[in-house]
């Protein structure tokens, strides 16, 4: 039925579905334990549902059939006929990510061989859960002498929830209100605020009997214990509030929930993860540096924010292109300024610059609004790992409370994307060698549940995300074994090494391997993937350990890689882009006030010792004898170092592209840009001048 | 059929769309969406409708709800309307003409049967 390019509208909007269910069924299970909210079990509900027409109107047998089963599920939980305990969350969260996999096929990937046998058992785990409960006895509702007339436009949900209302003996209202067509959704919204403390709206009904043209009455069907006047008085002026059946019920006695069993994971789930003693993420190691894993990778299926990604590319590329415009006439116009009596008219360059000004409001304008765009809440990932971690969690017979935080954070769309993968590695890493088994943290007077943090905070340009443990923290003593086992490190080199610099030894590549996974009480499997993946997006990653307390790995991000403000400097013919969102501060030095420590030059900085590195030295650049230093501070997570340059010439809006050829991937620069005066310049790789100056000097071969 | 009108009250995206192909493929037919009932509350009155085709499971007021609505009210109590749903049960069937539907369609359907079918109400 639909055309092909409907396919991909389709598999666009059937992922935001699976999302919206994913978070959905999260909070679901953070509700364990009390009586969920009805509208969040209809919301659940009704995702399903969409899912089932979507997929059918769009010829996806297959997913429309599984989620048929889903809804059904869903459906019996609402109407209070299953038990929400842990088996109905596990085939919850199971569901939605088989059904991710099976869009994952529709949209044109590889067949995963798991897939059918998976869809199968949760089919049939479905549709055990689904039959699971009893029926309703006999009908309340009949019994309290409703309007059949009303009764017939309810949905069978709708019902449910009138009746749980008169079973508890309840009384049913119903209010009254007419509304302007103009406004009536917000005035609606405002009526169902008002009366949500003192009861459930239990449906709103567009009222047949028109007042007239210009207005729209409805009926609020709304169940509530307080007496009338209470209601009447809280809606006054509003609308008018009558009973809507003839008697109320005694409440029927509800039998005490009982606390839902906690039971063993179901095999049922097993079967995608790794041997019990081999932990799932065993050869994630891969010299390809791809990661590699039992799961999925996590990675959005849709590639759209609403607004196709592609499109948004070339738009800010034409607005990367407009900025040199900008600039060009900026020069133009400097120009026009400074001729001072030449055939220019002054006026000419007035109208000029102030054409400049208006040009230049409306770009930072046309620039924040498509960067808004792009930015993405980190909840979106923060939601799947969540969903991963309380799987692992279970598989490892560990006991953990897994913390999340700041997923309100916004990122670039792109970044958030790519950050799926490091952060499910990190967190893996944290639950298999971090957190101690429950026995052990008992003998070491620890809480037996130990704890997992993943938070993210903005900090100025730049995010910082942390995954943390308190649980064993890592032995650097070990950590230097191994590396000088593995080759990674000279024993000499590793002499002179403080506590931090050992730390991050596990990022070099060639610290782990496989076999490292059961033996090594510390970590560092693959980490050395973790960062190069970091460091594409133009992020760092730094280690905080402390013995027996834990360990927390601090990842620092750029908002944004799109449009970036630098800095234009110089050294000799050179000239080069520092984006501007390292750079703290510029300060001028004469040589004199340098001074050397352990061969590395420092300079003072208001009473703190910065590394002092020249930007010549850096690129073997021809070194000219100055009378002072212009000094750039640099300033990237917790690391600060002083940058030192010939000149300074001026702020830039730039678009870094990357190099292609015999400079690709020359150390220390991120790319090239073009300048306003069409000179294609060299842009600066803070990270991984900040790495190099971290890295011991005699650690690379 | 130049001129007519149809709305069309469905809300997923990607539905919407193909329902509003399988109407377009009618000359001279002005397709209307509404994304909610809510929204369909708002339209209803600005134009003159030919032809009304509704989801049940929407969020705001369900599709029943509007039906009852709109067949109770004497401005819209002759307009077609057609259900277009997933439910397929004979008691949703039932309800869902009791209240006045003229048509039932259970997704998944062939466009065309509801292209054939909207011919056939707008040509009256």
């Amino acid at each position: 039925m639909p055309p092909p390019r409907a396919l991909t509208e389709f598999v666009a909007e059937a992922n935001e579905v699976l999302e919206t269910l994913a978070h959905d069924v999260a909070v679901l299970d953070a509700q364990r334990g009390h009586d969920p909210e009805p509208d969040l079990l209809n919301a659940v509900f009704r995702a399903a549902h969409s899912l089932k027409g979507l997929s059918a109107m769009f010829g996806q047998e297959k997913i429309a059939g599984l989620a048929h089963h889903l809804e059904d599920v869903l459906d019996a939980l609402r109407l209070g006929k299953v038990q929400h305990d842990d088996t109905l969350i596990d085939t919850l969260l199971e569901g939605v990510d088989v059904l991710t996999l099976m869009l994952r096929e529709a949209s044109g990937d590889e067949a995963h061989p798991d897939t059918a046998p998976r869809a199968q058992a949760l089919t049939e785990a479905f549709a055990r859960l689904a039959t699971g409960g009893s029926g309703a006895a006999v009908d309340v509702l009949d019994e309290v002498g409703l309007d059949p007339g009303i009764r017939n436009v309810f949905t069978e949900y709708e019902e449910h929830r009138l009746r749980e209302n008169v079973k508890k003996g309840v009384a049913l209202w119903k209010v009254r209100a007419v509304f302007s067509l103009e406004d009536f959704d917000q005035r609606l919204s405002a009526l169902n605020a008002t009366l949500k403390p003192l009861g459930e709206v239990i449906s709103t009904l567009p009222s047949s009997q028109p007042g007239d043209d210009a207005s729209i009455a409805f009926d609020l069907i709304f169940g509530s214990s307080r007496p009338r006047p209470e209601i009447a008085t809280a809606v006054e002026g509003v609308a008018i509030v009558s009973p809507l059946t003839q008697k109320t019920m005694a409440p029927t006695p509800v039998p005490a929930a009982a606390p839902a069993p906690r039971k063993p994971p179901p095999t049922l789930f097993l079967q995608d993860a790794s041997a019990p003693d081999l932990p799932a993420y065993g050869g994630s190691a891969s010299p390809s540096g791809v990661m590699q894993g039992a799961e999925p990778s996590l990675r959005s299926l849709a590639q759209t924010v609403r607004v196709d990604i592609g499109r948004l590319d070339g738009l800010m590329n034409t607005i990367g292109e407009l900025l040199t415009v900008r600039a060009n006439i900026q020069r133009l116009s400097e120009v026009a300024r400074n001729a001072g009596g030449a055939p220019l008219p002054k006026l000419w360059a007035q109208e000029l610059q102030k054409e400049t000004r208006a040009l230049e409001r409306k770009l930072d304008d046309l620039q924040n609004g498509v960067l808004d765009v792009r930015m993405v809440p980190l909840v979106q990932v923060f939601d799947k790992l969540a969903r991963l971690m309380r799987r692992l969690v279970r598989q490892s017979g560990k006991d953990v409370h897994f913390e999340v935080s700041g997923g309100d954070v916004e990122l670039d769309k792109l970044i958030v994307e790519e950050l799926s993968d490091p952060l499910m590695h990190l967190l893996r890493n944290a639950l298999d060698h971090g957190v101690e088994a429950p026995d052990q943290r008992v003998a070491r007077g620890k809480d037996a549940r130990g704890v997992i943090r993943l938070k993210a905070q903005q900090l100025g340009n730049q995010v910082q995300i942390e995954v943390g443990d308190d649980g064993a923290g890592m032995d650097e003593m070990r950590i230097r074994q191994v590396a000088i086992e593995r080759g990674v490190v000279t024993r000499e080199a590793t002499d002179e090494m403080e506590r931090r610099e050992l730390l991050n030894l596990v990022f070099l590549p060639g610290f782990s391997t496989r076999a490292d996974v059961s033996e090594l009480s510390g970590r560092g499997v693959g980490l050395d993937v973790v960062k190069t993946n970091l460091s594409r997006l133009s992020g760092l990653i730094d280690i905080e350990s402390r013995r027996g307390e834990g360990t927390r790995f601090l990842l620092t991000l750029p908002l944004t890689l799109a449009i970036i403000r630098a800095l234009v400097v110089s050294v000799g013919e050179r000239t080069f882009a520092v984006p501007l969102n390292s750079v703290t501060e510029i300060v001028s030095v004469k040589p004199a006030e340098l001074r050397t420590i352990e061969r590395r030059e420092v300079l003072d900085v208001r009473g703190q010792t910065l590394p002092f590195v020249r930007l010549s030295r850096v690129f073997g650049l021809q070194e000219l004898p100055v009378e002072r230093h212009f000094v750039v501070i640099i300033g990237l997570a917790q690391e600060r170092f002083g940058l030192a340059v010939d000149a300074l010439l001026g702020q830039e809006d730039i678009v870094t592209k990357p190099l292609g050829g015999r400079l690709k991937g020359v150390r220390g620069i991120a790319g090239a840009t073009e300048l306003g005066d069409r000179r294609a310049v060299l842009v600066l790789d803070v990270g991984a001048l900040v790495e190099d100056l971290k890295r011991p000097m005699a650690a690379v071969s | 059929m130049d001129g007519c009108k149809v709305l069309i009250v469905e809300d997923s995206r990607a539905t919407r769309e193909l329902l509003a192909a399988a109407i377009e493929v009618l000359e001279g037919v002005e397709v209307y969406t509404a994304v909610s009932g809510f929204e369909a509350l708002k339209v209803l009155p600005r134009h003159r409708f030919a032809l009304i085709i509704t989801d049940i499971n929407m969020p705001d007021i369900n599709g029943l709800e509007l039906i009852n609505f709109v067949k109770k009210n004497p401005h819209y109590r002759q307009t077609p309307l057609f259900i277009v749903t997933t439910e397929g049960r004979e008691q949703d069937r039932d309800r869902g003409l009791q209240l006045g539907a003229d048509e039932y369609l259970v997704k998944p359907f062939q466009s065309e049967l509801l292209t054939a079918l909207a011919r056939r109400y707008l040509k009256r």
